[in-house]
C-alpha cells in the first residue's frame, strides 16, 4: 500500500531531525531540550524503518527495536540526572548551570 | 489514497514537532511530543511495521511521555522564556537553517534513491514470528547486551535518586 517514495520518507525524517536539532540549540529548559533529543531519535528510527521497508529487509526494523529499548533506558537515566541537578541547584535552565564555565 | 494519508501524517507530525520546540510551557511541549509520536506511529503503519508502531505508542507515547510529564510537574519550573536567545545560538541557528534549506531543496529536487519497487517486494517483518526468529538467532548477543544495559540503567537511576548522607553539604 506504499505509494509515497523513499525520498519522501527520508526528506521527512531529515526535517523532523532538524526540528529537534533547533529545539536543542534554541531552548533553555533542560526538559524541553531532552524532549527535542527524543524527537531526533524518533526521526532517525523513521529513516531506518523506511530504508528497511523499501529494501525488503527487516534488519532496520530490528535495529529500531533496540533503539526503542535504549531510548527508554536513556530517558530514565536522563530524567534522574535532571532531578538530581534540580535538587542541588534549584533550576533547570541551562544558562544558570554554568559552574564549569569560569 | 495512501499518498494522501502519508502527507496528512507527515504534516501532522511536523506541526506537532514544531509545537514541541516553540511552546513556552513544558507541559504543552510534552503533549505536542505525544502527538508527534502518534503521527510517527501512523507513518510506521504505512510502512507495514505494525509491531514497531504499537511499540512506539506503548513505550514512547505511553511510558516516556508520562515520565516527562511527571518530572515536569514534579519540578514545577518557572517560566523564564521571556528573555531572548543568546547571540551564539541565534547565529548558529541561522547558519544551520541556511544549510538545512540548501540540503533539503537539493535533495527534494535532484535526489533519487534507487530502490526496488516496494509494491512488488513483499513486506517482511509484518508478523511477530519474524521478529522473534531474528531476535533469537542473528541478534541474540545484542538482546543480551540490551538486557544488561537495562539492568545497569536501573541501578544507575537508583544510585542517582538516592540521597547520600553528607554529600548534600558539598556545594
Amino acid at each position: 500500500m506504499t505509494t509515497a517514495t523513499l525520498n519522501d520518507y527520508v526528506l521527512l525524517s531529515a526535517v523532523l531531525f532538524a526540528i529537534g536539532f533547533f529545539g536543542v540549540l534554541l531552548r533553555r529548559n533542560t526538559l524541553v531540550i531532552f524532549m527535542s533529543l527524543e524527537l531526533m531519535l524518533v526521526a532517525s528510527t523513521l529513516a531506518l524503518v523506511a530504508f528497511s521497508r523499501f529494501n525488503g529487509t527487516m534488519d532496520g526494523n530490528v535495529f529500531v527495536f533496540f533503539i526503542l529499548t535504549v531510548a527508554a533506558a536513556e530517558v530514565a537515566v536522563g530524567l534522574a540526572i535532571i532531578v538530581a541537578l534540580f535538587r542541588k541547584r534549584h533550576t533547570v535552565q541551562v544558562d544558570e548551570l554554568n559552574t564549569l564555565k569560569n | 489514497m495512501a499518498q494522501i494519508l502519508f502527507y496528512a501524517f507527515a504534516l501532522f507530525t511536523l506541526a506537532c514537532a514544531v509545537g514541541v520546540v516553540v511552546n513556552k510551557n513544558a507541559v504543552n511541549a510534552a503533549m505536542c511530543l505525544l502527538l508527534a509520536l502518534v503521527g510517527v506511529a501512523g507513518l510506521f503503519v504505512q510502512l507495514d511495521a505494525y509491531l514497531l508502531a504499537f511499540l512506539l505508542l506503548l513505550v514512547y507515547a505511553g511510558a516516556v511521555v508520562a515520565l516527562f510529564l511527571f518530572i515536569v510537574m514534579l519540578l514545577d519550573t518557572k517560566d523564564t522564556a521571556s528573555r531572548g536567545f543568546r547571540k551564539v545560538s541565534t547565529f548558529a541557528s541561522v547558519f544551520a537553517l541556511g544549510l538545512l534549506a540548501t540540503g533539503v531543496s537539493a535533495f527534494a529536487l535532484r535526489g533519487r534513491l534507487t530502490t526496488p519497487n516496494p509494491n512488488l517486494a513483499a513486506a517482511v517483518g509484518t508478523d511477530l514470528k519474524h521478529y522473534a526468529y531474528q531476535l533469537f538467532t542473528t541478534y541474540l548477543l545484542p538482546v543480551q547486551v540490551i538486557g544488561f544495559l537495562l539492568l545497569i540503567a536501573m541501578l544507575g537511576v537508583i544510585v542517582l535518586s538516592k540521597r547520600w548522607e553528607g554529600l548534600d553539604d558539598i556545594k
